[in-house]
Order: C-alpha cells, then sequence, then structure tokens
C-alpha cells in the first residue's frame, strides 16, 4: 500500500531566473526514487497538485533535491517556503530511466530547461553506480536561466546551448547533438518540440524520453496526461511514463 | 453508527463513492487503501469502442476547481467488462457502470452489454458529458431526447438505471421530471459545468479542446441548488455530486435531497479524500443531532 507522505524542507534556494532548488526531507522518497520520478506536491489553496521531477536523492541524509520554475501561483507559493515547513507528497510517481545499462555503452542526455532536473539525477546515479562514459547537452533560452552546468561538468563532457547566443553554442540542442556520432543511446527530457526534433535527429540510435504534461490525479486515474503511441493507443504519462521508449511513442 | 442507505439495486455501507472519471476503474487507488471501505465505486464512462479521447492538455485549474476535457477515453465495453469489472468485484463494495454514447443505439448497445455481469449492481446513463463533440451532450440539455434514451437503456438493461444529469440547462426540474417519467431508478447530479479559461501571453485556451467542464469547490453551490429543486418535485433517489470534499458537504448534499453522494475531483488532491469522510462522518452526524444517514435523509429539509 501507498501512503501519506511528508516532506520536511531543509533549503530553498534560486539557482537562476525563476528557477528553484528545493532540498527536503524523506527517507522513503530518497531511498526509492529513481531518475525521472516525480513527486506530486500540495499547495495549500489549489485544487490540484503540482508534479515536480526529482533532481537528485542523497538516502544517507534522507534528502531529495527537487527543482521547479516559479511560474504560476502554485510554483510560486512553492518558491516561498521555508525551512521546517511540512509539505504533503505523494510519490516517488511514475516509472523512471533504467540505470542497468551495458558498460559498453556512450550514452548522450539532453535536457531542456526544466528537463534538465532528471537529466541530473539520471547522470549522477549513471555516474555513481556505473563507469559508462556519458556526454550532456543542456538547454536553456538565456544565460541567466542556466544552472548546474558545475554539476553536470563534475560527471562528463558537457555542452551548453542558449536560444539567444548568451551563454554557450548559440541555439537549440539539436544544432549540436548530431556531432555526438559516437554515441549509442539517448536519454532526454524538456519541451515537447524539442523531444521531438530530437528524436527526429537522433533516430539512428535507441532513445528514452521523459515527458511533462499537465496533471490531474497523478496516479494513472483521471487519464489527464496521456501521449499518443505509435500503435495508436495512449499512454499515460504520469503512471505508464513519464519515460518512454522514443520509438513508441507519437510525439 | 449506522452509515448504510438503500437505494435500487445498491446496498450501500456507506454513502461515500468515488464519481466516475475521477477513479478510473479502481485500480490506482487500491494502491493507497482498501476499496471494500467505500459505499460504493462508479466507473469510468464505457463506450461500445474503444475511445482515445481529446487532444492534451485535457485539464486547466482554476480558482477552487479544475477544468476538464479527457473526452471519455476508455477501452470499450467489452475489455472493461472482461479486465475492469472482475478486478473491481474483488472488494466488498457496490459497482456502477457508467455508460456514454454518441447514438441511441450505442448508449442501448453498453447497456445490454453489462447484463452479462451480475458484478455490476447499476448502471449511471451519462447524457450530461460536455465534452465530446458528436452526441452525448444532446441527449442531456433536451428533456424529449433524455426520456427516449433513458427509456431505451430501462428497456435493454437488467438493472437499476440512475440518470447523471447535465447542469448546462435552463430547466433542471423539467430534465428531471423527463426522465423520471421514463423509468429513470434515480439520478445523478450534477456533471460538470462548461467552461473556459485563457492563458493571457498566448491568447490560447488553456485546454486543447478549448472549453472543459468545470468541477471542484467552485460548483457546489449550482449542485446543491439544483439538488433541492429537483427533490420538491421528484420522488427518486439523488446521487450528489459537485465539489464534496469533507463530511460537511455530505451532510449539506443530504439535506439538500441527495440520497448518497459521489467525491470527484477531491481524489485528485487527496487519494485518501474518501475514506477520510468515510471516518468523518459519524462524529459530523452527532455534531448536527443525527444517529444515522438514514435519520438525515427522513429528517431532511432546510429551514427557511
Amino acid at each position: 500500500m501507498r501512503k501519506r507522505e511528508t516532506m520536511s524542507v531543509l533549503s530553498v534556494t534560486q539557482i537562476a531566473t525563476d528557477t528553484f532548488e528545493m532540498i527536503a526531507e524523506n527517507s522513503r522518497i530518497s531511498e526509492q526514487a529513481k531518475p525521472g520520478q516525480f513527486v506530486h506536491i500540495y499547495i495549500p489553496g489549489h485544487t490540484l497538485r503540482r508534479p515536480i521531477s526529482i533532481a537528485a536523492v542523497d538516502p544517507s541524509t534522507a534528502s531529495v533535491s527537487l527543482v521547479f520554475k516559479a511560474i504560476g501561483d502554485g510554483t510560486k507559493q512553492l518558491s516561498n517556503y521555508l525551512p521546517g515547513m511540512q509539505i504533503d507528497v505523494l510519490g516517488p510517481n511514475g516509472n523512471g530511466f533504467s540505470i542497468d545499462i551495458s558498460e559498453d555503452e556512450r550514452v548522450l542526455l539532453i535536457g531542456g530547461g526544466v528537463g534538465v532536473p532528471p537529466m541530473y539525477h539520471l547522470a549522477k546515479r549513471l555516474s555513481e553506480e556505473t563507469s559508462i562514459d556519458i556526454v550532456s547537452v543542456l538547454g536553456f533560452q538565456t544565460k541567466n536561466a542556466v544552472f548546474y552546468e558545475e554539476e553536470f561538468n563534475r560527471i562528463g563532457e558537457t555542452y551548453i546551448v542558449t536560444d539567444d547566443g548568451s551563454y554557450g553554442t548559440h541555439g537549440v540542442v539539436t544544432d549540436i547533438v548530431g556531432q555526438f556520432t559516437d554515441r549509442t543511446q539517448y536519454f532526454s527530457c524538456g519541451p515537447l518540440p524539442m523531444l521531438r526534433a530530437v528524436k527526429s535527429k537522433l533516430s539512428h540510435i535507441p532513445g528514452k524520453v521523459s515527458l511533462e504534461e499537465r496533471m490531474g490525479c497523478g496516479v494513472g486515474a483521471c487519464m489527464a496526461c496521456v501521449l499518443p503511441t505509435v500503435d495508436n493507443h495512449y499512454k499515460k504519462i504520469c503512471s505508464e511514463g513519464p519515460v518512454f521508449v522514443a520509438e513508441e511513442v507519437v510525439l | 453508527m449506522n452509515l448504510s442507505v438503500k437505494l435500487p439495486g445498491l446496498n450501500l455501507k456507506n454513502p461515500i463513492m468515488p464519481a466516475s472519471g475521477c477513479f478510473g476503474f479502481g485500480k490506482e487507488y487500491s494502491e493507497y487503501y482498501d476499496l471494500s471501505l467505500l459505499g460504493g465505486v462508479m466507473m469510468k464512462a464505457a463506450t461500445q469502442f474503444e475511445r482515445l479521447g481529446n487532444p492534451t492538455p485535457r485539464v486547466a485549474e482554476t480558482s477552487a476547481g479544475m477544468l476538464n476535457a479527457i473526452g471519455l477515453q476508455n477501452p470499450g465495453v467489452q475489455q472493461i467488462i472482461d479486465h475492469e469489472v472482475p478486478r473491481l468485484a474483488k472488494y466488498d463494495t457496490s459497482i456502477i457502470a457508467n455508460i456514454a454514447g454518441s447514438s441511441i443505439e450505442e448508449y442501448e448497445f453498453v447497456a445490454a452489454s453489462f447484463n452479462q455481469t451480475t458484478d455490476v449492481d447499476a448502471l449511471e446513463l451519462n447524457i450530461s458529458c460536455p465534452n465530446v463533440k458528436e452526441g452525448g451532450i444532446q441527449f442531456g440539455t433536451d428533456p424529449f431526447m433524455a426520456k427516449k434514451v433513458t427509456e431505451v437503456v430501462k428497456k435493454a438493461s437488467n438493472k437499476p438505471v440512475y440518470v447523471k444529469l447535465s447542469p448546462n440547462v435552463h430547466n433542471i426540474v423539467e430534465m428531471a421530471k423527463a426522465v423520471e417519467e421514463a423509468g429513470a431508478d434515480g439520478l445523478s447530479m450534477i456533471n460538470t459545468l462548461t467552461g473556459m479559461k485563457i492563458h493571457l501571453p498566448s491568447r490560447k485556451p488553456l485546454i486543447a479542446n478549448k472549453t472543459g467542464g468545470l468541477s471542484g469547490p467552485a460548483i457546489k453551490p449550482v449542485a446543491i441548488r439544483m439538488i433541492y429543486e429537483v427533490r420538491q418535485q421528484v420522488s427518486i433517489p439523488i446521487i450528489g455530486m459537485g465539489g464534496i470534499t469533507s463530511a460537511e458537504d455530505v451532510l449539506e448534499y443530504l439535506i439538500a435531497g441527495a440520497d448518497a453522494v459521489a467525491v470527484g475531483t477531491a481524489n485528485f488532491q487527496n487519494p485518501f479524500v474518501c475514506v477520510d469522510i468515510i471516518n468523518e462522518l459519524p462524529e459530523v452526524l452527532e455534531q448536527y443531532g443525527f444517529n444515522s444517514i438514514e435519520d438525515v435523509i427522513e429528517k431532511r429539509g432546510i429551514t427557511v
């Protein structure tokens, strides 16, 4: 049985424009969360919970890092939380990325905007639990939106791309992902148009994509957050995803 | 305290049921608690064939509520009978199948299909989904059509039929009377109110279908008013729904004229909401001087 979960806020830090990192304590989630999974957070005064992806976990301190953009009323409220506050959460929810990968794989991680945090969780776990060769490409709108560059640099070769060219390479992630010709598979998370472009550009290698969509229940009951599949069905992003094999879904 | 309530085809151990469309077929919430605690489960709508539903985004949050335009996504009635009903039947709770269609013939087919199983205790006739382009809603807004589809479904089915009414009508009493005359065993009230929300920077509606059904606490006063009006004119039982989040809300519905209730959107905020309400009910009933659900129903009515 799944239980009521409470997280205790340890810190909330602004790490880029409108982007916040919350570190909160919950031993079960820190032990169980897989890269790509999310927590569904209740914010008082709001009808719907907010799905926030897990950016890292540290079971030794029972801590969970959550990175989110404060763009609406709910996430702005969340960005003002103070240490010691208790949060009502469901999670970890969804199916994440498998880190059971052959050691001779050479992976390419591609994250865009708020799609970067789950990629960081994946990169961190892959680097901790395997010796796989990792290259990361991270896309942001502008220089002030860039976060986690140093963290990714500690793990492997990392490239930053910005839409306006104010930092890193000018352009979008798909402008450069094709140059990493030795990669054997990719993992990506970001806005749908980016994932569509990535899937098309890297169609010669297997890939897994993590989707975001507005959710109702967040557990698979309401069928709000669905994604069409190539065999003319729908998959539920919250419970059957958010991670899918790229060839199996229509982006 | 005795929380049981008896309705046509339904021996409910308590008056709390998760509302159709908000609980899938129970599988997900069975990971949170034992579904046998519930009075009943109102399953997600069944249509003749699999329906894929509307494009995303399908939901948007509003003040004290939510807009949705799922579009009746479901695997088709036979899949539901073969795979979903047997799983739910393992629990000691009543099962109500919500049936939907785009034509009278489809409603008839789906209703008759559920005759195959004795595990479904009653049907909820969905003539009020506002989010499906062809069919559906006109049955819920035209008393003549509502009467006609109710008659056909009653004839096709060997189970009690509860007709789910749309609030998007000028005269809800007229609709309720029409389906009562057609032989409905009960009413479900209310479905969602049609609404819309616009994203200012892009000037686009927040949901892909443009409009959606508004649910949540925002619609509770509308539901209470409609149930109160219908209760004065119609004698068949009413399952009330719309914005219920607490035991006090349930009592308000019962006093207005409902005989049982369904909890919808609140499940999304708190997956344990139905059991929380069931646990809170005895204390709240006692606080207001009632000693059972039947006692509330017998003594109900508002003070003027």
